[in-house]
């Protein structure tokens, strides 16, 4: 199981070659709607393409409030 | 003729193809036996009266071509997704513009309008095909339950998000998803309102077939291509046989919706997300 810092690591890393954005311009705990600059219907691409990567499920309801990637790294964390 | 704007027989094979516009909502053809539904109302294919109203065209023109064909493939040319379901916009104006048994009576008359569309695909006596991508919810995802198959593109999610507005699917989604899959999964999605994603989809029964991104259309289409080599009677019987319309759950779904539509926490919902700014409108 990787670790939470390899986690986020990979999110932040599918996160940038999904929406076209340099690595090196994400940090942890950026809110990524605004880093990203995507709507909602982004969002649940990003949800998928994270659930695909990391082989889980994550219902919409937990990522209620959840706007930085450290964050969502924590609810994956959660269920590896 | 109105709804299959023009046909033409090229070697014995019948062509027929909608006129379309720049506002249309959906435009269709039928080439070597296979009829494709193009789905291409910005942002997400959104149903309202407009798409409603040409999804009956559609309806009458598939009955002047189901001779002609042996199946049918639907699919979005929007980039966000198959459909996002219901234009909840006009429905939330409608409930404002109107006194409440009006508004209650044309919802309705749009439910009732939108099953028989349904309905016929649904029994349609061909082989039909969701082709799917992206966002699949609500009324979408209804669409899509309509269909005998369903392909999804590995970034489709599906969703009945309709409880988070104090509402039930009102286009046939409850009675279809127990009728295909059974009580269980109708309760997890319909009771936490969650999405689930192509993966999920096909582990549960509901996706036939999961393809990459962008090869939704490519496998429905090679999906129909395999079909036309079955004896057509023989798949309108096995089909027949297999798919009854729970039309009596259908009907009493209808009643369910616009007993809880006249309640006033509907019209509270539907006005937050019309007037949400949140970043996540559509999650539940």
């Amino acid at each position: 199981m990787p670790t939470a810092e390899q986690t986020l690591d990979e999110i932040l890393t599918l996160a940038a070659a999904h929406f076209k954005v340099p690595r090196e311009k994400l940090a942890p705990d950026d809110d990524f709607f605004k880093t990203l600059g995507i709507d909602s219907l982004q969002t649940l691409d990003l949800l998928t393409k994270l659930e695909n990567h990391f082989h889980v499920e994550l219902p919409d309801y937990e990522l209620q409030g959840v706007s930085d990637f450290r964050t969502l790294a924590g609810k994956i964390q959660a269920r590896l | 003729m109105e709804t299959a704007k023009d046909s033409n027989v090229h070697g014995g094979s019948a062509e027929f193809h909608s006129a379309t516009s720049a506002e249309s909502a959906l435009s269709w053809k039928l080439v070597d036996g296979v009829i494709e539904l193009a789905l291409h109302r910005g942002p997400c294919n959104e149903l309202g009266s407009a798409s409603l109203e040409e999804l009956e065209k559609f309806a009458t023109a598939l009955q002047l071509m189901q001779d002609e064909a042996h199946s049918l493939i639907i699919y979005s040319e929007l980039e966000p997704g198959f459909c996002a379901g219901a234009d909840l916009r006009e429905l939330y104006r409608r409930s404002e513009t109107m006194d409440k048994a009006e508004a209650v009576k044309g919802v309705r008359d749009f439910l009732e309008r939108m099953h028989r569309v349904l309905n016929l695909i649904d029994a349609a006596p061909l082989t039909t095909i969701a082709a799917v991508h992206g966002v699949t919810f609500g009324g979408g995802f209804e669409l899509a339950l309509a269909c005998d198959l369903i392909i999804a593109d590995k970034m489709a999610r599906f969703c009945f998000p309709e409880l988070r507005l104090g509402l039930i699917p009102g286009f046939g989604g409850i009675p279809r998803l127990k009728r295909d899959l059974g009580n269980g999964v109708v309760r997890d999605l319909l009771l936490t309102g969650r999405s689930i994603n192509a993966s999920k989809a096909q582990q549960i029964g509901l996706a036939s077939q999961i393809v990459g991104e962008g090869e939704a259309l490519r496998a429905a289409r090679a999906t129909a291509a395999q079909l036309r080599k079955f004896d057509h009677a023989t798949a309108v019987a096995a089909k027949k046989f297999i798919k009854p319309i729970p039309h009596e759950e259908l009907r009493r779904e209808i009643d369910i919706f616009c007993e809880l539509f006249a309640r006033p926490a509907v019209q509270l919902g539907l006005r937050k997300f019309v007037e949400s700014t949140d970043a996540q409108p559509y999650l539940p």
